[in-house]
């Protein structure tokens, strides 16, 4: 009887290890508390969308996968001592972080450990730096920037252009692009104005843009800066036509900024609004799962874990050294895995292209006027 | 030289926001010595009060009356008897510092309630342009100077017409004197707490739908205020007027011919020049005290 009992127990025990030596195992650190909880809760409930999915359908070669989410609590230090401690469990592939300052701190430790990292960072410098382990989920600024300078100068018709942007690591990165490509398209750039973060009193900087009085005007701020200022042109009567980015025509910004947001338009990589089937469909899901509309870091996550699936599978192995350099220059086609939603290009450096959006916001509602197709 | 136009006018809009916010400065100053660190969150609070009545179901118009009136309640009635009076005994410094707690408290409070998001706060003013002398000028920046103008002229008229006004002043110059002449010198006191109030508010209506409401909004409103104060002359009521208008102006020339990076600096140092050149105040009158 005590042989009988014993080797039972031995056996639940090996199929229990045999079941979890099969899991994939993934880490995520986002933020999930702190100034970015809207960012990593998002984030978070893509990738777990993602993951029911794809374990409902058996999984990836066979094999289920599983993650484990840490709170960076939106402090890049705090960030650095999570991932250091997930990478320390070995994962398969570093989901997170959404914050530019947190990615920046934790991709050399994911890059030492030879773990993929895939983030959701948008700053331009995050893949110029040579990390041959850090993938974007999103457009960096290298990528959106040449859209929007080419919208400008294409369809606006904008000879002369004003931008205004924020003085930190993200408004400096985008101004630098957006200045270097209407210069190169021809469209000659007549003010360029730096604002403060957290800058309540935009008069001054409307005024020299009234002054200037150039055919279109380029917004990089942050989004309750951005509503202020849109305020201010309307207040000032500045007519020319607005150009920005997701932080120009967000929901919260309309919401903020009232009429003064309406004929503004922005430049959106990911948009749960876009007129694409799939997306639509990722909607309804995340929609009926969450009891929430996801904004775009919902879809961000989801993505990781389709480009987790999509990569292994185009390995046909789980092979967490050899993933980076596999998904180094893969193209990834939605008509072959619908997750991945629309098709994209992995580049050498871990940057992305894809098809995006032209945003304008028509009486306080974002509507898609455009897709814009991938650069190459 | 349109630009110059365009800025002047936003300058004076903004600065006679900042007149109002100073002009209580000196009020509780002059009849209670106190220093009150608070005064930018003093502007950012009635805002939320408002809000709070429109998310009740009032419409704007009685918002704003219940925001004024619950203003007055908590940042005069409640203000002055719980802290300011307990505190006063204690000298003009803890009661300083007390105010800079508040001024925290007050910030926390509306964080933890509202969110620490900015949340949009309808105008008072419609908008749109009129021309002003061939320029298009936006009738929001002319209501904030024509509406705040006009309760500094009421204050002003309230001080040096009525006999309410010379009760004050005797008041604030000497308590003992005006005690023994018959002045209710506790009810004067009180009467500036709830002036300061109903000037905070007025403040907090007119700022708020361009900076929007926010918990951290006071803070820049509070030192421009303060700076504004000590720059027309601390115990002068029409020093703080011209202190507001002229940091406002200041400001927005700064930023436009400057630069938008050092444009906080510039009222720093000419507060700085002012402090050292003429102490008292470009107003203000070295020992005396008078609202």
């Amino acid at each position: 009887m005590k042989s009988t009992l014993l080797a039972g127990a031995l056996l639940a025990f090996a199929a229990a290890t045999c079941a979890h030596a099969q899991a994939i195992k993934l880490a995520d650190v986002a933020e999930l508390s702190g100034g970015g909880a809207t960012v990593g809760t998002n984030w978070k409930n893509g990738i777990d969308l993602a993951i029911e999915e794809i374990n409902a359908k058996g999984g990836v070669l066979g094999r289920k996968l599983e993650v484990s989410h840490a709170d960076s609590q939106s402090n890049p230090g705090v960030a650095r001592a999570q991932v250091q401690k997930a990478l320390d469990a070995e994962p398969y592939v570093l989901l997170g972080p959404g914050y530019s300052g947190s990615v920046k701190v934790t991709a050399p430790l994911a890059a030492e450990a030879g773990i993929a990292q895939i983030m959701g960072g948008e700053a331009a410098e995050l893949t110029q730096g040579g990390n041959k382990f850090l993938f974007r989920t999103s457009f960096g600024q290298q990528s959106s920037m040449p859209k929007v300078a080419k919208y400008i100068h294409d369809e606006m018709k904008a000879k002369t252009v004003a931008v205004v942007w924020v003085n930190n690591d993200f408004g400096r990165g985008g101004r630098d692009v957006v200045i270097k490509e209407l210069d190169r398209l021809g469209s000659k750039v007549i003010a360029d104005l730096s604002t403060e973060a957290g800058q309540a009193d935009f008069a001054a900087d409307v005024g020299k843009i009234k002054a200037a009085n150039p055919d279109a005007v380029f917004v990089y701020l942050n989004e309750e800066e951005s509503a202020r200022i849109l305020k201010e042109l309307k207040r000032q009567g500045v007519t020319a036509p607005l150009m920005g980015e997701t932080t120009l025509i967000g929901q919260k910004v309309i919401d903020l900024a009232g009429d003064a947001a309406n004929g503004a338009r922005g430049h959106v990589g990911l948009t749960t609004d876009a007129p694409v089937d799939l997306i639509k469909a990722f909607r309804e899901k995340f929609s009926k799962k969450y009891n929430y509309v996801p904004d775009h870091n919902g879809l961000k996550g989801y993505l990781a874990v389709y480009m987790v699936k999509a990569t292994t599978e185009k390995m046909g192995k789980v092979d967490s050294k050899a993933f980076a350099d596999t998904l180094h220059g893969l193209t990834i086609k939605a008509a072959d895995e619908p997750g991945i939603l629309m098709d994209v290009t992995f580049s050498e450096t871990g940057d992305i292209d894809r098809q995006s959006f032209l945003v304008e916001v028509v009486e306080g509602k974002q509507v898609v006027k455009q897709v814009l197709p991938k650069v190459k | 030289m349109s630009n110059l136009f365009d800025l002047l006018v936003a300058g004076l809009a903004t600065g006679a926001i900042y007149a109002l916010v100073a002009v209580g400065f000196t009020l509780l100053w002059q009849t209670s010595q106190t220093i009150n660190f608070a005064q930018g969150e003093f502007v950012m609070l009635p805002a939320f009060l408002m809000l709070a009545a429109m998310h009740a179901g009032a419409p704007f118009w009685l918002a704003i009356i219940l925001g004024i009136l619950l203003s007055m309640v908590l940042l005069g009635l409640a203000f002055k008897m719980l802290l300011v009076d307990p505190m006063m005994r204690h000298g003009v410094l803890p009661l300083a510092i007390a105010t800079m707690a508040l001024a925290i408290g007050i910030k926390e409070a509306v964080k933890q309630f509202f969110s620490a998001e900015a949340s949009p706060f309808p105008s008072i003013v419609p908008t749109g342009d009129i021309s002003i002398l061939g320029h298009a000028v936006s009738l929001q920046s002319i209501g904030v100077l024509v509406l705040a103008i006009l309760a500094v002229f009421g204050l002003t008229a309230l001080l040096n017409r009525t006999s309410l006004g010379h009760q004050m002043q005797a008041a604030a110059q000497n308590p003992t004197v005006a005690r023994i002449i018959g002045v209710p010198v506790e009810r004067m006191i009180l009467l500036t707490f709830l002036i300061n109030a109903f000037l905070v508010a007025l403040a907090s209506l007119l700022i708020t739908p361009i900076y929007l409401a926010k918990f951290s909004s006071g803070e820049v409103l509070g030192q421009a205020a303060f700076i504004a104060a000590i720059v027309g002359g601390f115990n002068q009521v029409r020093g703080a007027i011209a202190g507001g208008l002229l940091i406002g102006v200041l400001d927005n020339l700064a930023a436009s011919y400057v630069s938008t990076q050092y444009r906080a600096a510039v009222p720093l140092i000419f507060l700085i020049l002012v402090i050292l050149f003429r102490p008292q105040g470009l107003l203000g009158r070295a020992e005396e005290r008078t609202v």
